[in-house]
């Protein structure tokens, strides 16, 4: 079975973007959560937030990509935050201690308001 | 602005059950027995007499986020070319026998049958000069094509790291796939010295032994090396605290009858 994941941006204000993910995140997905991390991403912007309300699908890999994604994000001096985790998904972030540096937030008006936009 | 790509999606197994962690309720979603419930520390079960639980128990998990050196994301990969065996068969033949194929003088201490989410493993590492880690994992995920540890407090590197196999071309390769730092400065130091050689030759000699196992012969496997993060986490530098290769040589140097575990395998 193949599904497809897509990736949308949305830019919330200057200085906070949302990346929202429909569907998998694996490292197959790199490519497209790259792109989408650089087109969200501009001189202004302070906060990425991810909105996994739609996530399909993760794996080991994926975590690593999260990984390599909050890398990049800290390069540029902004923050990562999330949402939208089921309470499966949320266990992963803990048990792989994510949530030590990526924000987890119980909804989108929460985590907006923590990325200060 | 959308980008799409499409991928294989994810099986879902029979539910698990964890061993060595304590009880949590696992989600309804079909592919929540994959991964392994969140710990706060590590446990232990019974400990065979060769091993040593010195390093392990009472330890919290540190993946990348929350280790000192560079970050690198190594890569090691070789195609069973000549064997007739499918990525699934590969994966279930590894997750049996996983510490099977480990270099002599290093050595795993898993689970009796295969590795599942949550299962945590003792391990015996060779270090230059006939010094050993005592150390472990913990499985955090698995499933037909895939597996992954994490590493705790006190191992050299704190990372993740996967193990799996897909079909390229009708050949089943397999791969091993480590996004790691070292934990502490001790550690960060050795890394251009004597650590990534180690840890290349480590990986090249498991990875051949998988292939012969399979009758795959003269295999070449490739390995890839990136610096995905220059920045070393300072922050971080109090992990030294919890160095097992510190710990383990200590416990050695003040019980002599540890000398003579494996000291004649390397």
């Amino acid at each position: 079975m193949t599904t497809t994941t897509t990736i949308e941006v949305q830019r919330l204000s200057p200085n906070v973007s949302t990346i929202i993910i429909h569907g998998d995140i694996t490292s197959g997905t790199e490519p497209a959560l790259m792109d989408a991390y650089a087109q969200a991403s501009e001189d202004a912007t302070r906060s990425i937030v991810l909105d996994f309300s739609d996530l399909a699908y993760l794996n080991s890999g994926g975590i690593g990509l999260l990984v390599t994604l909050l890398v990049r994000v800290q390069r540029q001096g902004q923050r990562l935050l999330a949402f939208g985790l089921s309470e499966h998904y949320r266990q992963i972030f803990e048990l792989t201690r994510l949530d030590d540096a990526i924000g987890i937030h119980d909804s989108e008006a929460a985590a907006v308001v923590a990325a200060g936009a | 602005m959308t980008t799409e790509t499409g991928q294989p999606g994810g099986d879902p197994t029979e539910a698990i059950p964890t061993e060595a962690s304590p009880a949590a309720p696992m989600s309804a979603a079909p592919a929540a027995s994959n991964w392994a419930a969140p710990v706060s520390r590590l446990a232990v079960g019974v400990v065979p007499t060769d091993a040593l639980n010195l390093n392990v128990a009472g330890r919290r998990l540190a993946g990348p986020v929350q280790g000192f050196g560079q970050l690198w994301q190594k890569t090691y990969r070789v195609r069973l070319t000549g064997a007739d065996v499918t990525p699934a068969a590969v994966i279930r033949t590894w997750k049996e026998h996983f510490g099977d194929f480990w270099p002599k003088g290093n050595h795993f201490y898993g689970p009796l049958t295969s590795l599942k989410p949550g299962e945590v493993a003792l391990l015996d590492l060779a270090l230059p000069g006939k010094m050993t880690l005592s150390t472990g994992v913990l499985v955090i995920f698995a499933d037909d094509e895939s597996f992954a540890f994490m590493t705790p407090e006190g191992h050299q590197f704190a990372s993740f790291i996967t193990f799996s196999s897909y079909a390229d071309d009708g050949v089943a390769v397999v791969q091993i796939q480590a996004l790691l730092r070292a934990s502490d400065p001790l550690y960060e130091l050795s890394m251009p010295i004597v650590a990534q050689r180690t840890e290349d030759r480590f990986w090249n000699d498991t990875l051949q032994a998988l292939a012969a196992s399979f009758g795959a012969a003269d295999v070449t496997v490739e390995m890839e090396r990136v610096c995905v993060d220059h920045r070393r986490q300072w922050r971080y530098a109090g992990n030294i605290r919890q160095n097992a290769a510190i710990r383990t040589a200590l416990y050695k140097l003040t019980h002599p009858r540890t000398w003579f575990h494996h000291s004649g395998d390397a």
